[in-house]
C-alpha cells in the first residue's frame, strides 16, 4: 500500500500469532508499546477513519453522472431533499425523506403517466459509493431491465437524500416499483460500500419492511455482476408477485 | 399538573412532568428531533430551575405514560419500595441532589436506596447533575454481580471480548477471542454478535464459546447475543446457554418494536435459571440498551430518550441482570451528535443504571455518521473508568468489523487498567496469572512465542 506511512526504527513487532490473520480481517495481533498500539496501526486506523469521514462529507458528481446517464437515452431528472447541508442531514432523516418543494414540483409537472420500474441515484451517506459504482452497475442491469420489456421512468440523481425519499419518487414518477442505489454508512475498511434499495408500490410512509436490500456492493464485496443480476431476479419477482419486503425475502430465498 | 417559573418576568410554563424533563434536558439532536427540546438556553435552565422544585412525591403519582397504557409504567409503579423511599420521601429533585453528594450518604445508604428510587427521579435529579457530579456519584455506589466470576467490586474493570465477524466464521471468531483473552480481556463475558439469527448458526457459535471456556476452564461466562426467542428455543433444545440475552427499551412500545415483552422476558429468565450453570451466582440475564431507541421506534409517548432509557434500567432490574450496557453511540448522530452528547449520555446512563441497582457496562462507542472520534472515545472511557464503571467492550483495535462500528480495544481497557490501578474479576485475575498473560501485578507479560490457547485456532 503505498499510503502506509513508513515504518520507524524499532517498531514494535506485530503478535507471534499474526498468522491469525488469515482467518479475519479484524485488527489482531497488533502488538503493543506499553498498553498502547504500535503507531503504525494507530495511523492505519486513522486514515481508515478519516477515508470513511471523508467519504459521508463526500460530494455527488452530478455533472459528470448527469452526462454519463445520457448513454441509457432516458430524461433525468436532478431533485434535492429539503435537508440543506450534511450538518443537517445528519441531524434531521425526516428533511432528507421528504422532496423539496421545487424538485416535487419539477418531478409532478414532467412525470410520464406510468412505468414500471424508476431507478434513483442518491449519495446517502457516501456520495464516494455513488460515484464510484452507480454507473457500472447500471450498465449492466437497465440492459436487462430493457430486455424483459420492463417499462422504465426517468432517471432521478438526489442530494443530501435518504432511502425513503424514493417513496416519493416513485408516486410522482408513477412507477409501480422503484429502485435507489445508495452510498451506505461507511465502516472503517469500506468507505464507498453502494446499497440498492427497491420498493414495490411506493408511497409515502412506508418503512423498511416493506423494502428489500441489496447491499455491499462493491469490487471488494458484492460484484457488479452478481449484484446486477440478483437485483434483476428480486425485481423481476416482485413485479410478477406485486409486492417487496418481508414477503419477498421469505418467499424467494434469494436474500440471506 | 403544570410547572412554571419566572425568569425576569418571563414566565415559563410546563404542561406536565415528562415536558419539564425533557425540557430540563442537556441539548441532544434526539431531543431536538422529537420536537421536544428547549427551544433557548434559558428555557432549558428554567427547565431546570424548576425541576429542582419537584416533591420526588410528584414522581409517584403522576405518571409519565399512563398506567393503563404501558406495563412498563405498571412495572415501575408497581415494584416501588415505598420502605426504601420512605428516607428521602420528603425531599425535591433538588434535594435529592445535594443529599446524594453529601459525604454521608455513602455505597450502603446507596445500595439501601436504590428500590426506593423510580427511573423517573433518577433521569429528573441526573438532568442537574454536572459532569463530575454524575462520576463521583456512580463511584459512590457498588453493584456486585455473578455467575461463574464477580463483577462489580469496587476497583475493578471487567471487559466483554467482543470477537465478532461478518459471516460468524468460527475460526475468523476463535481467531478474534483468542487475541482477546492473550490480552487479558474477556470477564465480563465472551459475547458473540451473530451475523444472522439462525438457530443453528447461534447453537454452533454457542457450542465452541462453551468448548473453549470449559478446555481451558476459563472462570468466565459466554453469550451469543440472539433474540430471546431464538434463545428460548436454544435452551429447549440443550444448547449451552449461559446468559439469556435482549436488546430492551423503556416503554411497552419500544419492548414491543423489540419483539418482546415483560412475559417473555420473565419465561427467558426462568428458562436460563432452571439450567443452574452458574457456579457462583445466579445473575443470567444480559440486556443491552441506548438513548434514542424508543424515538426510533416511535414508541416514546413524547419522552426524552434519557428518560426513556432510565425507564428500560427498570426492566432490567426486575430480571437481575449479571450485566447491562448502554451501546451509547452507536444509534448514530440523528439522537447523539458529536462527542460531547455521546460523552454525556454515556456519563448519564452509567449513573442512573449504578443508582437504581444495576451493575452497568456501557459500550464506548461511536459510528463514522457521528461527530466523533477515537480522542472523545478516550475521554469517555477515562471518565467511566473513574466513575466505576462495571466493564466495557474488548474488541480487536477497537473495530468491529461485523456491526461496523468502532469501540473500544483490549488496549484500551489494559490501558484504562494500567492508568487507574483496576483489576479484572478476582477469579478471572487468577485464570490469567497461571495462565502467564499477566503477572501478579497484573501487568500484561510478554506475548508468549507459543501459548496453548492459540492451538485453539490453528491446531
Amino acid at each position: 500500500m503505498s499510503d502506509t506511512p513508513t515504518p520507524l526504527p524499532e517498531n514494535p513487532a506485530p503478535d507471534p500469532w499474526l498468522g491469525l490473520r488469515r482467518y479475519t480481517a479484524a485488527r489482531i495481533a497488533l502488538g503493543r508499546t506499553g498498553t498502547s498500539v504500535p503507531l503504525r496501526e494507530l495511523l492505519a486506523f486513522r486514515l481508515a477513519h478519516a477515508h470513511a469521514r471523508d467519504a459521508v462529507y463526500s460530494l455527488l458528481e452530478t455533472e459528470r453522472l448527469l452526462g454519463e446517464l445520457e448513454e441509457f437515452k432516458l430524461p433525468i431528472y436532478h431533485v434535492r431533499s429539503q435537508a440543506e447541508n450534511r450538518s443537517q442531514y445528519l441531524q434531521r432523516p425526516d428533511l432528507g425523506r421528504t422532496l423539496h418543494e421545487d424538485s416535487s414540483r419539477a418531478l409532478q409537472d414532467s412525470a410520464p403517466a406510468s412505468s414500471d420500474v424508476a431507478l434513483v441515484l442518491a449519495d446517502g451517506l457516501s456520495a464516494t459509493a455513488l460515484n464510484q459504482h452507480a454507473l457500472p452497475l447500471l450498465r449492466l442491469l437497465v440492459p436487462r431491465l430493457q430486455q424483459a420489456s420492463f417499462q422504465l421512468a426517468p432517471l432521478t440523481v438526489a442530494e443530501q437524500a435518504r432511502v425513503a425519499l424514493s417513496d416519493e419518487i416513485g408516486v410522482a414518477l408513477h412507477a409501480q416499483l422503484v429502485l435507489i442505489l445508495i452510498g451506505e454508512r461507511p465502516g472503517l475498511s469500506s468507505p464507498d460500500s453502494l446499497g440498492a434499495y427497491f420498493t414495490y408500490g411506493p408511497r409515502p410512509g412506508l418503512t423498511d419492511d416493506a423494502r428489500n436490500c441489496v447491499s455491499n456492493i462493491r469490487p471488494e464485496g458484492l460484484s457488479y455482476p452478481a449484484a446486477a443480476e440478483k437485483l434483476f431476479l428480486l425485481i423481476q419477482e416482485s413485479l410478477r408477485r406485486q409486492l417487496s419486503g418481508v414477503k419477498l425475502k421469505d418467499e424467494t430465498g434469494l436474500l440471506e | 399538573m403544570s410547572y412554571r417559573h419566572t425568569i425576569r418576568q418571563r414566565v415559563y410554563e410546563f404542561p406536565d412532568l415528562k415536558t419539564l424533563l425533557a425540557k430540563a434536558s442537556p441539548l441532544r439532536s434526539g431531543d431536538v428531533l422529537a420536537g421536544l427540546a428547549a427551544e433557548t438556553y434559558e428555557e432549558r435552565v428554567a427547565a431546570q430551575l424548576t425541576l429542582a422544585d419537584v416533591p420526588l412525591r410528584n414522581f409517584l403519582h403522576e405518571a409519565l405514560i399512563p398506567y393503563e397504557q404501558d406495563e412498563v409504567t405498571r412495572l415501575i409503579m408497581d415494584t416501588h419500595d415505598a420502605a426504601a423511599f420512605a428516607p428521602i420521601s420528603h425531599f425535591t429533585v433538588g434535594q435529592l441532589r445535594d443529599w446524594l453528594l453529601a459525604e454521608a450518604t455513602d455505597t450502603a445508604v446507596l445500595q439501601g436506596l436504590a428500590p426506593g428510587l423510580t427511573p423517573e427521579m433518577v433521569a429528573a435529579v441526573s438532568k442537574l447533575l454536572r459532569n463530575q457530579d454524575l462520576i463521583a456519584l456512580a463511584r459512590k455506589c457498588e453493584v456486585v454481580t455473578q455467575f461463574r466470576n464477580t463483577l462489580g467490586l469496587r476497583g475493578h474493570l471487567a471487559t466483554r471480548l467482543q470477537p465478532n465477524h461478518p459471516t460468524d466464521d468460527a475460526r475468523g471468531i476463535a481467531a478474534s477471542l483468542v487475541d482477546g483473552l492473550l490480552y487479558g480481556s474477556g470477564d465480563a463475558v465472551l459475547g458473540i454478535n451473530p451475523a444472522t439469527d439462525n438457530p443453528r448458526v447461534v447453537r454452533n457459535l454457542l457450542e465452541m464459546l462453551d468448548a473453549v471456556r470449559e478446555q481451558y476452564q476459563i472462570p468466565t461466562q459466554t453469550c451469543v447475543l440472539s433474540h430471546v426467542t431464538t434463545t428460548l428455543q436454544l435452551i429447549e433444545q440443550g444448547a449451552p446457554v449461559d446468559l439469556a440475552f435482549q436488546s430492551i427499551g423503556g416503554t411497552e412500545a419500544t419492548n414491543a418494536s423489540f419483539g418482546v415483552h415483560l412475559g417473555l422476558l420473565q419465561e427467558a429468565y426462568e428458562a436460563a435459571l432452571s439450567l443452574h450453570r452458574g457456579t457462583l451466582g445466579q445473575n443470567v440475564m444480559y440486556f443491552e440498551t441506548g438513548q434514542g431507541s424508543a424515538l426510533s421506534a416511535g414508541a416514546h409517548h413524547g419522552l426524552d430518550q434519557q428518560t426513556c432509557e432510565a425507564r428500560a434500567y427498570a426492566v432490567a432490574r426486575h430480571f437481575k441482570p449479571l450485566l447491562v450496557n448502554s451501546v451509547v453511540g452507536f444509534i448514530g448522530p440523528e439522537y447523539l451528535y458529536d462527542g460531547k452528547q455521546i460523552v454525556r449520555a454515556g456519563l448519564e446512563d452509567h449513573f442512573c443504571g449504578k443508582l437504581l441497582g444495576l451493575p452497568m457496562g456501557v459500550d464506548v462507542c461511536y459510528t463514522n455518521h457521528a461527530e466523533a472520534d477515537q480522542d472523545d472515545m478516550d475521554t469517555l472511557l477515562t471518565m467511566l473508568g473513574v466513575a466505576g464503571c462495571t466493564f466495557i467492550m474488548g474488541i480487536p483495535g477497537a473495530d468491529d468489523i461485523m456491526l461496523g462500528y468502532q469501540s473500544t480495544s483490549f488496549h484500551d481497557a489494559l490501558y484504562l487498567r494500567h492508568t487507574l490501578g483496576l483489576r479484572p474479576a478476582p477469579e478471572f485475575e487468577a485464570w490469567l496469572q497461571q495462565q502467564g498473560i499477566f503477572n501478579e501485578g497484573g501487568q500484561l507479560l510478554p506475548a508468549p512465542e507459543k501459548h496453548r490457547l492459540l492451538t485453539q485456532v490453528s491446531g
